[in-house]
């Protein structure tokens, strides 16, 4: 321990002792309690307490007073628990009887403060710190903590109560650790005894029939079983999963959330997943047992699993798929014309819970979609995939709720009424929608058609229906089989069959792309699309062409998407004028999205520009809406670079100033109130420098002084570090490439300008006196960027010789007066015009290295050490004092 | 409990209620789409109207080619327009007692019923109602009236001729009730009738029932009415809205239990949600403009156009529009403008809150002092000298048949660069355009109709739960262009009660009880006997006085003499006699017990027989027959009325008197 830290521990510990002076500020007591874990991590408890007994006494203290501060017994009873973590410290704790005074029974728990939550919990971190080794168990055992520990998983305190259940967790891997597995099916006195008392109360809770108690049982073995992969677990498992499984013979299951969490947690445990208990079988009768919404997640879980036989995923995605499968089954425009059942008598759990209500129907959709996209990002996503008839099905959701779909059935006819304009279900399918364009090339969707098709005559046509539950059980896929499935449990066939579904008229390729455009548009034009829904469907029109495109092969958009950017782009229009800014927001988003990826594509332009959008963008400018001025300037800067901006309006709109886009821009990072806009140009500026834009190479000195002079006064500090960038970029065009010797010679490279042209073209433009200025700035990350920027303009003109500086230049000693006062907080007066002998000597002179190193530091580091940490909390208590004193 | 329907058109209603002893009709509107079968009336001379070509039967016969044209394949009648009217056979006007207005667009048929039915009664509506509804009304008189037309065609009415008529002629319903605009007159005559209420007041007719108006929070004064007895209640909704747009929000709690809910006026597009379609507007509208076009948007002088103003004042900067001038052009453009800023407590609570600022409720006040919106009576005067281009024009009427929107669109059809909104819902926007065909301006249809849609309408009904809902026959089925849509209909339980035109519905009320009052000194006359724990039970002897529907106990005269029967009084005169008072008799005669006691008395020869509804003590050697049932007992005997007395005292041994 740092010797200032020692000497200022007596003081401090006897400020925490003294009731009369109570510690308002908690956080330093939780930052002295990470300081000591750190200390006792790397030394011995022991000896930090003999060396310094004010923190035994401090303990002490904590119980000798009735009317002792909670917060303060909190923190003695974990700070006891850190110190007595080590064995030795923990004997020597013991000796004194300090620690049963602590968590024995005659400690706290008698106290009053007992009834302040924090210090249960106290008492519940101090023993789990505690129960790391031997010792501790016995210890455990004599002072009762045990039956304590079982009280406070009921806690009222959900806090207490989860620190209390890991707790139990702890204790009861401690107790079994180093000791032979107890033999399955043995008898109770094969169990130590802590761990014989904490099992027999998991069995009384799983069988008390009270959710509260089931769930918190469920929660220890949860946690116990994803901590500790020994195989005692699986001794245990035998143990109680009689009881655990009893839970699932209930009509409905009480628990199902812990319990999926449970079955998975084992499932990720290697000694469940290579034993060869019956744990997929009970996973599988879990998936048909619970409810289509409580199913949902375990499903995912189990896809999730690396190793899990074959059927048993086949029915988890069986169970993610059975909504959209439903949905498929509601358009089914035709029903019981092939000997199909009516969709809503075949599967009551699933028909109730899609037509109940439009909250039922809505959570299992978007639970249904959500799993099923993050399933697909997935590098192993479950095969085969049904890519065609999930796009089907998504789209069919996505015509029931704009009400666009007709079906005939009556399930179809409640459907759409459930659906009808239901917002939430229709971001999530777009949400999908959009991700299905990652297995949708044009030429991958005829191959996933191919894959997905079982052999139609190995299958008898009438079971090939997911409603149907008249039929026994026939197994799609051959893995299938090796599963037993629970009788009563909803025979949906796999996915894989609906290839053949009789009425699932699957379109082919080309088609399914075109009616995913269709739809898109449909959403896009559709006046109903809220705001949210529309920026889905404009992020999922992006998804899909840009997979069009990728499928092709070229950057070209693919030529089906043609017609679809000619319907578009009328639609762009509109959704620029409209009244809400959030539409005409995501319309410039999308706009900016597109004319990144295809503004060279001749097709693409020419249906641009026939249009009003780069006007219209243009005319955005002037939103009132800061975040739509913001997006209007990137969409411009965009169309700008692709050559692609409206030209200066003509007489026909006479309202229109005569003013071209790189001064418009400039007017607004000069005059717009908000940040959003004024970022937003720096970013134009700095990309169109980068490509070497026509519209800043005319006179391209003078545009940017005037840039940087307005920059460099911007009071948002991300607009002045764009502005350095923007100065980086600059700097590195007027340097030139690098002395490098591998670098390959260009032919026609211009030859390297001098070091002294440089910084006079730099002062020209009024870099130099940015960068100056920004050094000292109150915000770190600007002055970091300043500093990367001079360091890098010394290295390359004033590098060890070179031009020589004016160290003894009057002018050099106004200019280093100058940025002192800067330092010091002034605003000062402009440099002038610096000459290049005067910027290599203050470059020189500059501790640039020094101030990098400063910058590099995290703001609070002088703050955070734990010396400063101790006299802020003796600080805090004196000036208490000092009040005090004041009074009389 | 009847309610006659006059009127097939869902939103603009007319029903008849007989509750207890009133006949209240409830709203009278006035169904305006017949006018789409005319041809509109220029205000210009218009040489494209005029010339259209005759239109003559298959058979050659021209007779009727003064009546009708032909216009891009449809043919319409060349007359002044026509309204269909409230069914007004049905039942005799004169017995009306009330009319109670829910909305200023459902009392445009009021001249009809008040002026030429016999009518005497009284007509209740808010203040806004009346006054926009007269400016409604003044609109559609100076937009007839001002344009002459001489001829009234009749002969196509003729039903023999209608059935050889192309459609929708040939389907038009009730023409020979078609009727021709009341004149300003009438007008006045008829809202002179009103009688101004406002919300929550309660108002008594005959005793009888009290009916209250509920803002129903979709236009300036809309109501809804509560109708109720002291033991019955009929709510009546029409026309409400739950969006937060300009009027008072609806008030629903007061709609709580109902025996019955009329529940009319719902959305007349029930997939449009009014904010898209605003938005929707305003996109149109704003492209238009950019590229040199104007914009039309048909509209009524007073409603939506207030919040589309309000809507456009925060958006026409934003779009670059504020050079762009918004012409309002109605015989009561100022009225209206006027009138709305002034209705300051029937507005929502931010307009109410500006009103002490002060500040004008509506922004379209700073638009006009700004100079962006600028209103005129007429195309006529002042806006001849105004008119600029690019421009927008709201103006009247949406069913493109009258007012000076015929002359805009004569002007603008032409080009393709100009655009007309329709955002009014009234009328199909395909067959308010026919007679303009063929048009090059754009057509954009974005209808904005505030009133309740069918979710609402569920939630509604939850809320509220009346025991009964009637709607028009339109609400229990989905739209015929789109009969998948379950959801677009009324789904309550029970199922809703449906109506049509002409029909006659018996509401299913159970008229049990009646409230009665008792006078003070009859009720401390009173002596309740205790019969069952909680339930004590008295005689009470008095005369019924009703009088204005209302029941009244009061003491009975003190009791006469009897009189010997000679002179036989007459019914009517005066109070009736009062008889000495017998008691009242409860209890059962147990059958057993009963024969041991007459044995006691010395009856023997008794004989018992069970019938189907008690027993019968015979006692043979009187000759006598007790018959005792479960509410009453006989004693039969032969003039023995001795016997009969001693007999009679036995059985009331048996029974408690009170």
């Amino acid at each position: 321990m740092d010797p200032e830290c020692s000497r200022l521990l007596p003081a401090l510990c006897a400020v925490l002792a003294d009731p009369r002076q109570p510690m308002t500020d908690d956080t330093c007591l939780e930052k002295l309690l990470d300081w000591f874990k750190t200390v006792t991590e790397t030394e011995s408890s022991l000896l930090l307490l003999q060396e310094n007994p004010c923190l035994v006494e401090l303990l002490s203290q904590a119980l000798k007073f009735q009317d002792v501060s909670s917060r303060i017994l909190s923190f003695s009873l974990r700070l006891a628990g850190i110190f007595a973590a080590q064995e030795n410290c923990f004997q020597f704790l013991q000796q004194g009887e300090l620690l049963l005074g602590l968590f024995g029974e005659a400690g706290p728990l008698g106290l009053p403060a007992w009834n302040v939550p924090s210090v249960r919990s106290g008492w519940i971190q101090g023993l789990c710190s505690l129960a790391k080794h031997p010792s501790a168990e016995q210890f455990l055992v004599d002072c009762g903590a045990v039956d304590t520990i079982f009280s406070l998983q009921e806690d009222s305190s959900l806090f207490v109560a989860s620190a209390a259940s890991q707790l139990l967790v702890q204790v009861l891997s401690l107790s079994i650790q180093g000791r032979a597995t107890p033999q399955l099916g043995s008898s109770d006195g094969d169990w130590p005894s802590c761990a014989q008392s904490i099992v027999g109360y998991l069995e009384e809770s799983l069988r008390s029939g009270a959710t509260p108690q089931i769930t918190q049982a469920l929660k220890v073995l949860t946690t116990t079983f994803g901590r500790c992969h020994h195989s005692w677990t699986e001794a245990l498992w035998m143990r109680l999963s009689p009881l655990v499984t009893c839970l699932l013979e209930k009509d409905t299951v009480p628990t199902a959330h812990s319990l999926a969490d449970l079955f998975l947690s084992m499932a990720r445990s290697p000694t469940f997943g290579s034993s060869d208990c019956d744990l997929w079988v009970t996973l599988a009768q879990t998936l048909s047992c619970l409810s289509p919404t409580q199913a949902g997640p375990l499903a995912l879980g189990i896809l999730k699993l690396h190793v899990c036989p074959q059927a048993l995923k086949t029915q988890a995605f069986d169970v993610l798929l059975q909504p959209l499968a439903c949905v498929l089954e509601a358009a089914a425009q035709v029903p019981g014309s092939s000997g199909l059942p009516d969709g809503t008598g075949s599967n009551p759990t699933m028909a109730d819970a899609l037509l109940a209500s439009t909250s039922s129907c809505a959570a299992l959709l978007c639970q249904s979609l959500a799993h099923l996209g993050e399933l697909q990002a997935l590098p192993h996503s479950p095969r085969p995939w049904p890519q065609v008839l999930l796009l089907e099905a998504t789209m069919m959701t996505l015509r029931f709720c704009s009400g666009s779909a007709v079906p005939i059935s009556s399930v179809g006819g409640r459907l759409c009424g459930i659906l009808a304009s239901c917002i939430r279900v229709q971001r999530a399918a777009l949400d999908f929608l959009g991700m299905l364009s990652q297995g949708t090339g044009a030429c991958e969707v005829s191959s996933s058609v191919m894959s997905h098709t079982p052999h139609p005559s190995s299958v008898p046509l009438h079971v090939l229906s997911g409603w149907d539950s008249a039929d026994p059980w026939v197994p799609c896929f051959p893995e299938a089989q090796a599963c037993t499935f629970p009788a009563g449990t909803w025979k949906f066939l796999g996915w894989g069959c609906w290839g053949v579904h009789p009425l699932a008229s699957v379109p082919g390729p080309q088609e399914s792309v075109t009616q995913v455009f269709a739809i898109l548009l449909e959403y896009l034009r559709s006046p109903e699309s809220s705001p949210t829904v529309l920026k889905k469907a404009f992020q999922a029109t992006l998804r899909w062409l840009l997979s069009m495109s990728k499928a092709c092969g070229s950057n070209n958009p693919d030529p089906h998407t043609q017609p679809f950017l000619r319907e578009l782009f009328p639609v762009m229009q509109k959704r620029l004028c409209n009244p809400c800014w959030e539409v005409r927001d995501s319309a410039l988003e999308f706009l900016t999205h597109l004319t990144t990826h295809w503004g060279g594509q001749p097709d693409f332009r020419e249906a641009l520009l026939a249009s009003d959008v780069p006007e219209l963008t243009q005319q955005l400018l002037q939103d009132p809406e800061a975040y739509v001025r913001a997006s209007a300037v990137t969409a411009m800067g965009q169309l700008a670079s692709q050559g692609l901006h409206a030209t200066p309006s003509g007489p026909e709109h006479p309202g229109a100033k005569q003013k071209s886009l790189p001064q418009e821009l400039l007017h607004i990072l000069s005059l717009d109130s908000e940040g959003f806009p004024r970022r937003a140009v720096m970013q134009v500026f700095t990309q169109w420098l980068q490509d070497g834009h026509p519209a800043m190479a005319e006179d391209l000195e003078q545009f940017m002084a005037r840039v940087f002079q307005v920059v460099s006064r911007d009071l948002d500090w991300e607009v002045r570090v764009q502005g350095l960038e923007l100065a980086r970029v600059f700097l590195a065009q007027t340097l030139g490439p690098p002395d490098c010797p591998y670098a390959v010679a260009l032919p026609a490279a211009t030859p390297p300008t001098s070091p002294a042209e440089v910084l006079r073209t730099l002062g020209r433009v009024q870099l130099l006196e940015f960068a100056f200025r920004a050094l000292f700035d109150c915000d770190r990350p600007v002055a970091q960027k300043s500093c990367d920027l001079l360091l890098l303009l010394r290295a390359r003109t004033a590098p060890g010789g070179g031009l020589q500086g004016a160290e003894c230049n009057p002018e050099a000693v106004t200019v280093e007066a100058a940025l002192r006062a800067w330092q010091a907080g002034e605003q000062g007066q402009p440099l002038g015009e610096l000459v290049p002998e005067v910027v290599v000597a203050i470059l020189r002179a500059l501790d640039l290295e020094g101030l990098q190193a400063t910058l590099a530091e995290s703001s609070d580091h002088v703050e955070q050490s734990p010396r400063s940490l101790l006299q802020d909390m003796l600080a805090a208590v004196g000036a208490l004092g000092g009040h005090e004193a004041d009074c009389y | 409990f009847f309610q006659y329907c006059l009127s097939g058109h869902p939103t603009l209603p007319c029903n008849i209620l007989k509750f207890k002893s009133t006949t209240i009709m409830l709203d009278c509107g006035l169904d305006m789409t017949s006018t789409l079968n005319f041809l509109p009336l220029p205000l210009v001379q218009s040489p494209r109207l005029s010339n259209l070509p005759s239109w003559s039967l298959k058979d050659g016969n021209a007779y009727l080619d003064k009546e009708l044209k032909e216009c891009s394949g449809h043919v319409f009648v060349d007359s002044v327009p026509e309204f269909c009217l409230p069914e007004t056979e049905l039942i005799d006007m004169s017995t009306v007692d009330v009319i109670l207005i829910s909305n200023y667009h459902c009392m445009m048929a009021l001249p009809y019923i008040t002026e030429h039915t016999g009518f005497t009664g009284t007509v209740y509506a808010t203040e806004p109602t009346l006054q926009i509804g007269r400016l409604l009304m003044e609109e559609l008189v100076n937009f007839i009236e001002r344009v002459p037309k001489a001829q009234s065609a009749s002969l196509w009415k003729n039903k023999d001729v209608q059935r050889l008529l192309p459609s929708p002629l040939k389907d038009a319903v009730e023409v020979s009730t078609w009727r021709r605009c009341y004149s300003m007159q009438e007008v006045n005559s008829a809202l002179s009738k009103i009688q101004l209420v406002g919300y929550s007041q309660k108002i008594e007719l005959f005793g009888a029932v009290q009916v209250t108006p509920l803002s129903s929070g979709y236009a300036l004064g809309s109501s809804n009415w509560v109708i109720q007895s002291h033991y019955e209640k009929v709510s009546y909704v029409s026309g409400s809205s739950l969006l937060t747009t300009h009027p008072q929000p609806m008030d629903q709690a007061s709609l709580k239990n109902s025996d019955v809910l009329l529940l009319t006026g719902l959305t007349q597009i029930p997939t449009a949600n009014p904010d898209g379609m605003v938005g929707e507007f305003c996109s149109n509208l704003a492209l238009t403009v950019r590229n040199g076009g104007n914009v039309l948007v048909p509209c009524y002088p007073s409603g939506v156009i207030y919040d589309l103003l309000e809507c456009l004042y925060q958006y026409i900067d934003s779009a670059g529009l504020s050079n762009v001038p918004f012409y309002f052009i109605s015989p009561v453009a100022n009225s209206s403008l006027e009138f709305s800023q002034i209705f300051a407590e029937w507005l929502c609570h931010n307009k109410q809150t500006k009103v002490y600022l002060p500040e004008p409720p509506f922004p379209h006040a700073e638009l006009i002092q700004t100079n962006k919106l600028k209103h005129y009576p007429s195309i006529h005067g002042d806006f001849s000298n105004d008119f600029r281009q690019p421009c927008v024009v709201f103006t009247g009427h949406p069913s493109l048949r009258f007012g000076d929107v015929v002359h805009f669109l004569e002007l603008w059809g032409k080009s393709s660069l100009n655009t007309v909104i329709f955002t009014e819902p009234d009328f199909s926007y395909l067959d308010a355009l026919a007679p303009y065909q063929p048009l090059a301006m754009k057509c954009i249809y974005c209808p904005i109709d505030t009133r309740l849609n069918f979710i609402q309408v569920s939630k509604l009904l939850k809320e509220v739960q009346p025991l009964h809902v009637v709607c028009p026959e339109q609400y229990t089925q989905p739209p015929p262009t789109q009969s998948h849509r379950m959801d677009l209909m009324i789904d309550c339980q029970p199922p809703a009660m449906s109506y049509r035109r002409a029909e006659v519905l018996a509401l299913p009320f159970k008229r049990r009880y009646e409230k009665i009052e008792i006078m003070p000194e009859l009720a401390d006359s009173l002596v309740p006997m205790e019969i069952k724990p909680g339930i004590s039970l008295a005689t009470v002897s008095a005369v019924l006085h009703t009088k204005d529907n209302k029941h009244v106990l009061q003491p009975p005269p003190r009791s006469t003499q009897p009189t010997s029967g000679k002179k036989r009084k007459r019914v009517s005169d005066d109070i009736p006699d009062c008889k000495v008072l017998k008691p009242l008799l409860s209890g059962s005669i147990p059958v057993e017990q009963f024969v041991q006691t007459l044995e006691k008395h010395g009856f023997s020869d008794i004989k018992v027989e069970d019938t189907a509804k008690g027993h019968i003590v015979l006692l043979q050697e009187a000759e006598t027959l007790i018959q005792i049932e479960e509410d009453s007992t006989h004693i039969i005997c032969d003039n023995d009325e001795m016997l009969r007395v001693r007999l009679r005292d036995l059985v009331l041994k048996f029974l408690q008197k009170f």
